[in-house]
């Protein structure tokens, strides 16, 4: 579980979070969303340990990352794993070489061990024969599997992940989803994830924390998004054409 | 703009101290050293000889040809040459070629990395990302006097065939000219510079390559602001070095 307590950040006069308070819970599929500049990148970053905050607290399963020592903070981020925008993979190593690097890097593992879990991740996102390609070689819906998989073959307590569908058809990005929720059930962990894709809140937004302007501006879930008062997340979710019709569909009771 | 050159100066210091902070497992940092080594020094002897051979002959043809007073020794030929090729060409000329070719390959590298992402997953690990990327170059190019050496040899080679086999001179005369006043410390300078050069070769432009900030139009022009830098920088240390140790 991860507690926020009054997060604030600014860069320069720009305040870009304003006393967040939120958590997210173990388990979950917790999801952070927002418009452009709303401040979600900059959250996550900070949850991340990627951007110090102005002031507040974060509290990694009871733990307060500000009273933590510089050994433990490493600890800490040994135990996260993170899906980027773009994927992030490193160009120069193959898929097989990406998804071993965490454990080479930070673990005593043996490397038959390290090679047996590389193996079982990359079943796991259903990518088991590409071990020697590079990441080049692959689609973009491959990269963020890929990506996943090295998120969580250090098996994480928490994962992060930054929109992780966009760039996607409909179709691969909803079993990018899919396969995050799984995952997040399937290990315990606490997941959280950062969109503006409304498929994705409808799907798997078992938490969703809505921000506006740097403030925690709506908090729920994906069953009770649509009766939501806010009328900024309503016209943040019903934006899109398709999902208007959906709801003038419901209204009518289709 | 003059806090933010200072600011860069500070932010360059800072860097230095963190890329020997934390260091990477030591099996992972021996396979970044050797692949630098390849990418950084082997890469780079293809041209560095080329080009020394070349400005080798060059520098004998010219000296050769200026000197129109028959009461002049041919062997100054050979003397200038070395003096020339041992003092500047070599230390300092290589050193701007290599501000071309490392110093964009490296910024560029680096660059795209922070573009994509990728020095942000190695922080997310655990791993400092300073150490990871700049500490191996810094350590392939201590090989950096080795090009230099190599460089000064073949210079010389060129400036003999292009004296001897030009007819300018007998081979006897451009080898008493190579020995004439021979000073070894002007080697030790050489080198000593070389060094210098080679430290700077690997953390400026990794400096502008780790905190430029953008997409990849942004890499193209930092790889440029890079190699303007990294000129700029050897050109005055080399003027500081000379000024300290031979004057």
């Amino acid at each position: 579980m991860i507690k926020v307590k009054d997060l604030c950040k600014s860069f320069g006069d720009l305040d870009v979070l304003k006393g967040v308070n939120a958590e997210f819970e173990k388990g979950k599929t917790n999801l952070i969303i927002g418009q452009s500049g709303s401040g979600k990148t900059v959250f996550l970053k900070c949850l991340l340990g990627l951007i110090k905050p102005n002031s507040g607290a974060i509290e990694y399963n009871g733990k307060a990352y500000k009273s933590l020592t510089k050994e433990e903070k490493r600890e800490i981020s040994t135990q996260m794993g993170m899906v980027f925008q773009g994927g992030a993979l490193f160009d120069s190593m193959t898929v097989g070489e990406n998804v071993v690097f965490p454990l080479k890097m930070l673990t005593k593992m043996s490397r038959k061990d390290r090679e047996k879990r590389v193996d079982e991740v990359l079943d796991r996102v259903n990518l088991g024969d590409i071990h020697d390609k590079l990441p080049s070689e692959i689609s973009g819906g491959m990269q963020k599997r890929v990506s996943i998989a090295r998120a969580i073959v250090n098996r994480p307590n928490f994962l992060f992940c930054d929109e992780p569908n966009s760039g996607l058809d409909p179709r691969t990005a909803s079993v990018i989803d899919n396969l995050i929720q799984e995952i997040t059930h399937e290990y315990d962990i606490t997941t959280v994830i950062n969109t503006h894709d409304m498929n994705s809140v409808f799907e798997i937004g078992e938490k969703i924390i809505y921000l506006e302007n740097g403030i925690k501006a709506w908090e729920g879930n994906k069953d009770n998004i649509y009766k939501t008062d806010n009328e900024k997340l309503t016209d943040f979710v019903y934006a899109s054409n398709l999902f208007q019709k959906v709801r003038i569909a419901q209204r009518r009771g289709l | 703009m003059l806090i933010n050159y200072i600011k860069s100066i500070g932010q360059y210091f800072i860097m230095i101290y963190e890329t020997f902070k934390r260091m990477t497992k030591t099996s992972e940092l021996r396979r970044l050293i050797l692949q630098e080594l390849d990418d950084l020094i082997v890469s780079s002897l293809g041209i560095v000889v080329f080009i020394s051979f070349f400005i080798g002959a060059v520098i004998a043809i010219q000296t050769a040809l200026n000197f129109s007073n028959p009461f002049v020794p041919k062997s100054l030929i050979g003397f200038a040459a070395r003096q020339s090729i041992i003092l500047e060409f070599a230390p300092t000329f290589v050193a701007i070629i290599m501000a071309g070719k490392v110093g964009s390959y490296i910024t560029s590298s680096i660059g795209t990395m922070r573009v994509s992402e990728q020095i942000d997953a190695l922080e997310v690990m655990g791993i400092n990302s300073l150490n990871y990327l700049v500490f191996p170059k810094i350590v392939a190019m201590c090989m950096f006097p080795f090009v230099i050496g190599i460089s000064m040899f073949v210079g010389i080679i060129g400036a003999y065939f292009a004296g001897v086999y030009g007819g300018f001179l007998s081979a006897e005369e451009f080898l008493t000219g190579l020995q004439e006043d021979f000073i070894p410390f002007q080697v030790f300078y050489a080198f000593l510079k070389s060094f210098i050069f080679a430290f700077i070769l690997a953390t400026v432009p990794s400096f502008h390559g780790y905190y430029m900030r953008g997409g990849s139009l942004e890499v193209g022009h930092a790889a440029t602001t890079s190699f303007v830098w990294t000129s700029v920088i050897i050109i005055f240390m080399n003027y500081f070095i000379t000024q300290l140790l031979l004057s």
